[in-house]
């Protein structure tokens, strides 16, 4: 028993530690956001009632968002024909879409960005009046860069192929493409109305991490010259400290809440599981 | 920016629809096989043209003199030296150090760590733990270094309640950056960590226990060696996630440590002088290698923690 009761205090100490340890920041966060623990600042709220009318927060956010659309609609239309194909129809094409699809991991997001910057900077050069270069400068819009789309894409294939392949791996896809086409269900009735749904948890799972990619994504747009939410963050902080702060703890708070309940949502239509 | 098993991503139930190709029942229930394959067919146009042009591009510039230069593009090796050479050499010595000692902490720490939460009777505690981790694994950056700036940097809550300043304290060297960087590769280590935490059966440690070890031997014996693979593997998958950061340093500390992902965003924004573009390009492809090197060491790692820890 005493070994126990050891082993509990252990465990509670450990948790402690590694509750302080990540939520002291957080609280002095919050508290250097609302102006208290400075002394000569009064506490107040304005860093929060703030934000809604600072100069740049609605454009950053709604070019965040719009870009974040985009990458989770484009990642999802590449991911899920190819990991359902390879499943039911190529299974021998598995460790090539494996392959590229972890290749992002070995360029880091900065050798990314200088190899993007470079093909931008050497195509005007070499296409000048051609459709190339009208698809080049299409690309760069300040309105929408939909070269962020492309690169964004690109870093979320990772972490976005390993969520929707252990959720795929989760469900008996085969079973249920055989069970529908048993019934006289056209392919693509098949993948809309069986594969899908059944694959609602990763799909959503899959679309916030990307969210949460794209949202807190600094390093690709920064270099580039856009300005979406991370980066005008960083461009408010050196005249207002605290909305910088408060923002940036919004940001993760609401990111973290949402995943939790992306999760739970995820895990309440599945079955229990046995093991 | 790294593989992060997700927080939320999945059941951990073994694949075994995988490759039952044969078995499978009448012909006509399965896909046609050519529009089988153009399934694959966008994934992978879209991987040659962007990441191809992309990556093409990069070596390309990096072997070559920039075009501005006289005599026009060809061949050179000067901004791969250059890249290995003063300044460039410190950022990248810089950055292997920093990576290595914090991924080396998290890794020590983060075991503790994702043993409690996943043997926590709490199932709403573990659930918030991993989704707080896959947020702070995946989200981090700039949001991050702020949180820390207002805890402990110059102005911050902390480092004024206990006058940490007085004491020496700067939240803008190493062993500051060090502090940062843990915040988001101990969630990242403990995500890791989780699947082969779950996979060690209770079994194992009962037949242990049953033939009379403690917990230190059992440990010891047992269960360090069955998770070395992963603990590994982790090792390095956040000694690349931490080779490859930017953003965090970027609008935490400037220039203050030298590293190389700073050093090619400084070359990339003309900070430096004219006709560096390419040596930068020569940093990307020096960081494109260790990166490759990292990737190299783990996958055999996690298959063969997969076998054991399934």
């Amino acid at each position: 028993m005493a070994g126990l009761s050891r082993i509990r205090y252990g465990r509670a100490f450990v948790l402690l530690l590694t509750g302080a340890y990540f939520l002291v920041p957080l609280a002095c966060a919050v508290a250097f956001s609302i102006g208290a623990g400075t002394p000569g600042r009064s506490i107040g709220f304005g860093a929060y009632t703030g934000v809604l009318g600072a100069g740049g927060f609605t454009d950053s956010l709604t070019l965040t968002l719009k870009l974040a659309a985009a990458t989770i609609a484009l990642v999802l239309a590449l991911l899920v024909p190819a990991l359902v194909t390879v499943r039911l129809a190529a299974p021998r094409l598995r460790t090539l879409v494996e392959i590229v699809c972890m290749l992002p991991l070995v360029v880091p997001a900065v050798a990314l960005v200088a190899g993007i910057s470079a093909v931008l900077r050497w195509g005007p050069d070499h296409f000048a009046g051609t459709p190339v270069f009208q698809a080049l400068a299409a690309l760069q819009d300040q309105n929408f860069p939909f070269v962020l789309v492309l690169a964004y894409t690109l870093m979320a294939l990772p972490l976005a192929y390993r969520t929707l392949d252990a959720g795929i791996a989760a469900i008996d896809l085969r079973m249920l493409v055989e069970a529908a086409r048993a019934c006289r269900a056209p392919w693509p009735r098949t993948l809309l109305q069986v594969v899908l749904p059944n694959l609602r948890g990763a799909l959503l799972n899959t679309a916030f991490l990307t969210l949460a990619l794209v949202l807190g994504e600094y390093t690709v747009a920064a270099i580039l010259g856009y300005q979406p939410f991370a980066v005008w963050i960083l461009a408010i902080s050196g005249s207002q400290a605290q909305m910088s702060v408060a923002v940036s703890v919004m940001g993760l708070l609401v990111t973290w809440v949402l995943l939790l309940v992306v999760a739970t949502a995820g895990r309440a239509h599945h079955p229990k599981e046995t093991s | 920016m790294s593989a992060i098993p997700t927080a939320a991503g999945g059941s951990s139930r073994p694949r075994s629809a995988g490759r039952s190709a044969g078995l499978g029942p009448a012909r006509r229930l399965r896909p046609p096989r050519l529009t089988g394959w153009l399934g694959v067919v966008p994934l992978l146009a879209f991987t040659v043209v962007v990441f191809g042009l992309a990556f093409g591009t990069m070596v390309f510039g990096a072997f070559t003199t920039p075009e501005t230069a006289p005599g026009g593009v060809h061949l050179t090796g000067a901004n791969m030296s250059a890249s290995v050479h003063g300044a460039y050499l410190t950022s990248l010595i810089g950055s292997v150090k920093l990576s290595a000692v914090s991924a080396l902490i998290a890794t020590v720490v983060g075991l503790p760590i994702a043993h409690v939460i996943v043997t926590s009777r709490f199932r709403a505690l573990r659930r918030a733990v991993l989704a707080g981790s896959g947020v702070l694994a995946n989200f981090g950056g700039v949001p991050l270094a702020f949180a820390f700036v207002a805890t402990l940097g110059n102005a911050g809550v902390l480092t004024h309640r206990f006058h940490l300043l007085s004491h020496g304290w700067s939240l803008y060297g190493f062993w500051g950056l060090t502090l940062v960087y843990l915040y988001f590769l101990i969630p990242l280590m403990v995500l890791t960590l989780t699947p082969a935490l779950e996979g060690l059966r209770r079994q194992w440690c009962e037949a242990a226990r049953n033939n009379g070890a403690n917990t230190f031997r059992y440990w010891a014996h047992v269960a360090l060696p069955l998770l070395t693979p992963s603990l590994l593997g982790g090792y390095v998958l956040l000694f690349g996630s931490a080779f490859s950061a930017y953003a965090t340093a970027a609008a935490m500390v400037g220039s203050s440590v030298p590293l190389v992902t700073m050093q090619i965003a400084d070359a990339l924004s003309g900070n430096v002088l004219v006709g560096q573009g390419n040596v930068a390009l020569a940093l990307g492809v020096d960081m494109v290698v260790v990166a490759g090197l990292v990737m190299a060491v783990q996958l055999p790692l996690q298959r063969r923690s997969a076998r054991w820890l399934a």
